[in-house]
């Protein structure tokens, strides 16, 4: 082993103990709970805005607490809301609330949440580097918005023809996929609630499909499998997944309200749907399909 | 199926859950796992399905069944959360097709058809919580590899 692998490896064997006396030190003064419960905290409003399982967030802000030694903490954690009690052994307790309304979903993050977690658990990191680290998560960009677009539409195509559309009509449930990532968007952008965006998003999938059947001439298009392909954007899987895996944790009150989140998802987007539907009867007076 | 049609399903369910795991936001070094847990969901649900003695409902148990243990095994591999793998995997599954034809037999008053579409898209998903519940409660050990080499050492005595 040369000199230079064992002296790098000397300096990261100081590094850990510096590390651990640090941990062992901390924790003694009712500051230092505040400190880490605060930051705990907040690696669980992260996990819980982007997606993360009640458990997830239970067993991270409980696993960074008793890492930085403080011993007795009580999370009850809803699906938009956390609330931690903690004490360490000298009787210094600290209490917080925190709401977290339901939103969006960036798996990105969950993982690299994860990743920190794991790594305080090992003893690799100190109070003020997770902070920072946090604050970096925090602000980690989505994918570019041009690549979103392509990959809803390639998501709306492919959907399409695996629910048996041809050629043809993968292309155009493509080309609506993106039409209707746009949208969603764009809908972000203005902060838009998630009826009108995923009504006005059914309405516009509508829509469209029906144009496209009007105006090709070559051949006849069947409209389902376009609908169903370009409608899988819209869909809620992670508030669907999450749901499914609250509920199978027992933690039945959080699951039952992403469930709800999730369902009146799809029942919006078929409402959407619906309208255009109705309305193209209405006025050309029969069935299309 | 020709072999032609097997591939087909098997290249668009795969470029299909990769797209998803790009909208979600997964990072890059994920994507092929991710492809490649729902490409197999998807196989199982075709190949199930194409049994005459079984139903939708139970292929999409089968193939979400199959997605999750997958993802269960990935995770352990590739130490991150099950989510990554997951979400993206069993969206091929989520009866979306279920819910466009009942708002369309509602809207066109076909309603026989309307509740039978209703009732059999509300079967899939209770087929999918199924399979993921059934998979997720299995404990976490089982699929450490320290609990089979255990297993292993102490059988021959």
């Amino acid at each position: 082993m040369s000199d230079q692998k064992i002296a790098e490896m000397e300096k990261l064997n100081e590094r850990n103990n510096s590390a651990k006396e640090e941990n062992q030190t901390e924790c003694r003064t009712q500051d230092d709970v505040k400190r880490v419960v605060d930051m705990a905290l907040e690696a669980g409003r992260i996990l819980l805005r982007n997606g993360g399982e009640i458990f997830r967030v239970e067993e991270t802000i409980t696993r960074i607490c008793h890492h930085f030694g403080v011993e007795h903490v009580d999370i009850f954690t809803l699906s938009h809301g956390i609330f931690v009690s903690a004490e360490n052994e000298k009787g210094n307790a600290y209490t917080k609330v925190k709401h977290i309304p339901l939103s969006g979903a960036h798996i990105g993050v969950v993982a690299e949440v994860n990743e920190l977690s794991r790594q305080i658990a090992e003893g690799k990191v100190s109070v003020s580097e997770a902070e920072e680290r946090l604050k970096e998560i925090d602000r980690m960009s989505s994918s570019r918005k041009e690549f979103q677009v392509l990959a809803a539409g390639a998501a709306a195509s492919c959907y399409g023809f695996l629910m048996g559309a041809n050629l043809t009509e993968s292309v155009v449930a493509f080309c609506i996929g993106c039409f209707v990532q746009m949208w969603v968007l764009l809908a972000k952008r203005w902060q838009l609630s998630k009826i009108v965006v995923n009504i006005v998003g059914g309405m516009l999938i509508m829509a469209a499909a029906i144009l496209a059947k009007m105006s090709s001439t070559m051949m006849e298009l069947r409209l389902d499998g376009i609908i169903i392909g370009s409608i899988m954007p819209l869909i809620p899987g992670l508030a669907f997944t999450n749901a499914i895996r609250d509920i199978a944790d027992s933690d039945f009150l959080s699951g039952t309200v992403r469930m709800m989140d999730a369902v009146m998802v799809f029942v919006y987007i078929a409402v959407g749907v619906g309208i255009v539907l109705m309305t193209y009867n209405k006025l050309t007076g029969g069935f299309i399909i | 199926m020709t072999v032609q049609e097997i591939f087909n399903h098997a290249l668009c369910s795969f470029v299909g859950t990769v797209s998803f795991a790009v909208i979600y936001n997964v990072p890059r070094k994920y994507y092929f796992a991710c492809g490649v847990t729902g490409m197999a969901g998807w196989m199982t649900y075709l190949l199930v399905n194409s049994q005459s003695f079984m139903s939708v409902s139970a292929a999409s148990f089968f193939g979400a069944f199959a997605v999750v243990l997958i993802s269960r095994i990935l995770t352990i591999y590739m130490k991150c959360p099950i989510t990554v793998f997951l979400v993206s995997g069993i969206l091929p599954l989520v009866p979306g097709a279920g819910v466009y034809y009942t708002a369309y037999y509602i809207v066109t008053n076909q309603l026989t058809q309307a509740s039978l579409k209703g009732m059999e898209s509300f079967k899939v998903a209770f087929a999918i919580v199924m399979g993921i519940v059934l998979v997720v409660s299995i404990p976490r050990e089982v699929f450490h590899m320290v609990f089979w080499r255990k297993k292993q050492v102490e059988a021959p005595k």
